[in-house]
C-alpha cells in the first residue's frame, strides 16, 4: 500500500490556488469537465488498483 | 430482401415416426439450427453420437446478426471440416479505429501471432456460416435434420425427455435420452423447464443495418463516438463478405424503433455516414435493445443448454456465437464419455462449470464494453468524454477506451478436472487453457500442430521419452516430437516452454489438462482420472 492520507503536496496553498485559479472562469459543466480529466490523469499517476480502490473509498 | 443472397429454403419432411405415432428413443435431440445447435450436431457426430436437430423454421439466419468471428470458434470449426470454408468467404481484418467527432484518437491492431493456421478475427454474415453448416450436417449419416419442428413442450423422466413437436402435420411425441437447448435468447426450452435467466437490459436502442456499396473503405472497424454524422450517440462500420457493410447506429432509449426502422428515415443517416455520393443499396435494418443475461444451471436433469439460451450478450466484442460455439467443444466429448458409459454424470457437470466460468466473463466484458457505449449517468458520461478527449494525446487513456473487447477464449483456470502445475512453467500453457497452435511438419511435409489433435485425449511428449498409457476409453494418443512430428521452427517448443523437456496432457476439446517434466504412467493416468471425474481409477 502506498497510498498516503498524510500531507504529501509539496506546497499545498500554491496548489490549492493553482487548482481553483484554473477552474475560476469555467462554468460547472467545464469545471466538471477538466475535473474528471484530472482524476484520470492522476489515476495514471498512481496506477496501483489496490491503491486506486482506497482512493475510490476514502473519496466516497 | 437481400439482393447479394438467396435464402435457401429447405424441405420439411415428415418422419417416421410422426406418421406411424412410435415414438423412438433418441440418443441426443437438438432444439435449434442457429449456429450453436448446428456445431453440436457436427460435433456430436465427430464424436460418433447420432443426433437429431429440430427447427421451428425453414431457412438460415435472417436479418443483421453476428459478423465476426473469432480465432478459436474458427478452430473448432476447422476440427469440423467446415472452418476453411468460412475463411475462404469471409473477410480478415485486423485493425480497429476509433473516432471522437471526426477526429481519429485511437487505432488498435489486433497484431495476431504468426504461426496459426486460423487467422485472429473474420467477418461473415451469419447466413453463410449457417448455411455452410448445414450442408455439412446434410453430409454426416448421423445427422438428422428437421426442419418445421417446433418444439412445444417437453416432460422430464428419470432416464429420458419427452416433447411434445409441432409440424405441418400435427403434433406428436419424441423422446431422447438427453435434448440439448439452442434455441436461442427467447429458448422455449429454457421456460419450459423453469430455469432463471437473469441480468442486465440496457436502456438503449441500437439500428442495426446491412448495406451493399462499393465503397473504398478500408477493411477496417470504425467506431465513432459522438460523430458528426450522428451527435450525441455512437458508430459503427464494418465490412462483410459480398460488398455488404454492417453499420450500427447508437439511438438512444427515447427513440421509437419503428419510427426509425423506415427507409426514409434510416437512409439519410446512412448517407450521412458514408457521404452523399457514395451509392449504396439497402439490405436490411432492424433496431434492437441489448442485454446480458445468462441461466441459472446449464444443466436441468436430462436438458443441457448452449449458445444465447444459455447466456445473452451484448454484441460489442462479438462475443455471442463465438462463445457459444466453446459451449460445444466443451459439452460434445464430456456429453459422449457419458451417453457411452464411459464417465460419470459428474463429468457433464463440470460443462455448467467451465463455461459459466466463462459466460460471466464474457458477461463481464461485454457489460463493460455497453457500459462505456451507453453511459448510466451523467458522471459516467463525462468520464467517458474525458477518457476520449485524453486519448487523442495522451497514450495512457488509449486503453481506457472501451468500443468492444473483442472475444477471446476463456482458460479455465480454477477447474478440477485440471491436474495443478508442479515446478515451474513459463509461456501461457497453463493447464485449464486451449492449446496453442504452431506450424509443425510431418514426414517432411509442412502442417499445423491442432490438426494432430483430434478425437480423444493426447499426451504431447516434447523431448521427453514417454510410453503409451492406458486409460481404457481415455486412453491417450501418443504424439511425439521427432516421431510423429518436427518442429522445424521451433514454435512448438517455444510456446509449450519444453526447454528443459515437456509431456503435456491434451483434452479432446484441445484444452490442457496436465503437464510435466518426466514421463510418470501413473501420474498421467491420476491427470486423466481427475480430468475424466473419475471415470478411471
Ligand atoms: C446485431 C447483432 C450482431 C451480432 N454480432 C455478432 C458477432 O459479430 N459475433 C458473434 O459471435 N455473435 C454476434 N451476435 C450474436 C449471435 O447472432 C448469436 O449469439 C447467435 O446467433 C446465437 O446462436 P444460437 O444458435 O445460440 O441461437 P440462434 O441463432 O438464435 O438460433 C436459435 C434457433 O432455434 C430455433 N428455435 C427457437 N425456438 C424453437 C423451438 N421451440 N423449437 C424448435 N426450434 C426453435 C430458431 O428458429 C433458431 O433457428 C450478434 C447478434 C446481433 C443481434
Amino acid at each position: 500500500m502506498s497510498l498516503t492520507f498524510e500531507p504529501n503536496i509539496e506546497s499545498p496553498d500554491d496548489f490549492y490556488e493553482l487548482l481553483t485559479d484554473a477552474q475560476r472562469d469555467l462554468s460547472d459543466e467545464d469545471a466538471n469537465d477538466m475535473n474528471a480529466r484530472l482524476v484520470l490523469i492522476l489515476a495514471n499517476q498512481v496506477g496501483s488498483l489496490a491503491d486506486l480502490k482506497m482512493a475510490i473509498e476514502a473519496a466516497k | 430482401m437481400l439482393n447479394t443472397y438467396d435464402f435457401p429454403e429447405f424441405a420439411y419432411v415428415q418422419s417416421e415416426e410422426q406418421k406411424t405415432g412410435n415414438p423412438v428413443r433418441h440418443t441426443v435431440i437438438v432444439v435449434g439450427a442457429g449456429p450453436v445447435g448446428l456445431t453440436a450436431a457436427l460435433d456430436f457426430a465427430a464424436q460418433g453420437l447420432n443426433v437429431v436437430v429440430l427447427d421451428d423454421n425453414n431457412t438460415v439466419s435472417v436479418g443483421s446478426r453476428a459478423v465476426c468471428y473469432a480465432k478459436r470458434p474458427l478452430e473448432i470449426w476447422d476440427r469440423l471440416g467446415v472452418g476453411a470454408r468460412m475463411i475462404d468467404k469471409g473477410v480478415g481484418w485486423k485493425l480497429g479505429r476509433v473516432f471522437l467527432r471526426d477526429e481519429e484518437v485511437y487505432t488498435f491492431d489486433l497484431l495476431p501471432e504468426d504461426g496459426h493456421k486460423i487467422p485472429a478475427f473474420i467477418n461473415l454474415q451469419q447466413y453463410y456460416l449457417e448455411e455452410y453448416m448445414v450442408e455439412a450436417c446434410e453430409k454426416s449419416p448421423h445427422i438428422d435434420l428437421r426442419w418445421k419442428h417446433k418444439v412445444v413442450s417437453l416432460h422430464q423422466h428419470d432416464d429420458h425427455v419427452e416433447l411434445a413437436v409441432e409440424t405441418p402435420d400435427g403434433i406428436f411425441t419424441m423422446e431422447a435420452g438427453w435434448l440439448l437447448a439452442c434455441d436461442g435468447a427467447n429458448s422455449d426450452v429454457r421456460r419450459m423447464v423453469g430455469a432463471e435467466f437473469t441480468g442486465q437490459f440496457f436502456q438503449d436502442r441500437f439500428l442495426i443495418a446491412d448495406i451493399v456499396m462499393k465503397a473504398d473503405f478500408p477493411t477496417e472497424r470504425w467506431f465513432w463516438f459522438d460523430p458528426d454524422f450522428h451527435r450525441g450517440q455512437s458508430a459503427l462500420l464494418h465490412k462483410q463478405s459480398d460488398d455488404v457493410w454492417r453499420l450500427d447506429f447508437q439511438l438512444g432509449w427515447d427513440s421509437d424503433p419503428e419510427v426509425e426502422k423506415r427507409p426514409e428515415n434510416i437512409i439519410p443517416r446512412v448517407k450521412a455516414m458514408i457521404g452523399d455520393d457514395v451509392e449504396f443499396e439497402l439490405e436490411w435494418a432492424s433496431v434492437y435493445q441489448f442485454a446480458c443475461r445468462r441461466i441459472d444451471q446449464f444443466r436441468h436433469g436430462r436438458v443441457l443448454f448452449a449458445g444465447d439460451a444459455a447466456h445473452q450478450v451484448s454484441p460489442f466484442g462479438a462475443r455471442g456465437a463465438n462463445t457459444g460455439v466453446q459451449d460445444i467443444d466443451n459439452l460434445s466429448w464430456k456429453l459422449a464419455a457419458v451417453v457411452k458409459g464411459d464417465a460419470p454424470l459428474a463429468l457433464l457437470d463440470t460443462y455448467h462449470g467451465e463455461r459459466a466460468y466463462a459466460a460471466d466473463d464474457n458477461l463481464l466484458n461485454s457489460t463493460r464494453s455497453t457500459d462505456f457505449i451507453t453511459p448510466k449517468n451523467g458522471a459516467s458520461k463525462r468520464f467517458r468524454n474525458a477518457v476520449l478527449s485524453l486519448a487523442k494525446t495522451a497514450p495512457f487513456a488509449r486503453p481506457l477506451v472501451n468500443s468492444g473487447r473483442l472475444s477471446t477464449p476463456t482458460p479455465y483456470l480454477d477447474s478440477p478436472l485440471n491436474t495443478p502445475d508442479d515446478g515451474e512453467w513459463n509461456g501461457k500453457m497453463r493447464p485449464g487453457t486451449c492449446a496453442a497452435d504452431a506450424p509443425i511438419s510431418v514426414d517432411g511435409r509442412p502442417g499445423w500442430f491442432l490438426d494432430l489433435l483430434t478425437g480423444g485425449f493426447a499426451l504431447l511428449a516434447l523431448g521427453v521419452a514417454a510410453e503409451p498409457v492406458d486409460a481404457g476409453a481415455f486412453s491417450p494418443k501418443l504424439i511425439a516430437l521427432g516421431t510423429d512430428f518436427d518442429d522445424p521452427d521451433g514454435l512448438v517448443s517455444t510456446r509449450y516452454d519444453a526447454g528443459g523437456g515437456a509431456l503435456y496432457l491434451i483434452r479432446p476439446d484441445q484444452h490442457v489438462a496436465a503437464r510435466w517434466r518426466n514421463f510418470d504412467a501413473e501420474a498421467v493416468k491420476a491427470a486423466i482420472s481427475r480430468a475424466t471425474a473419475g471415470a478411471i481409477r
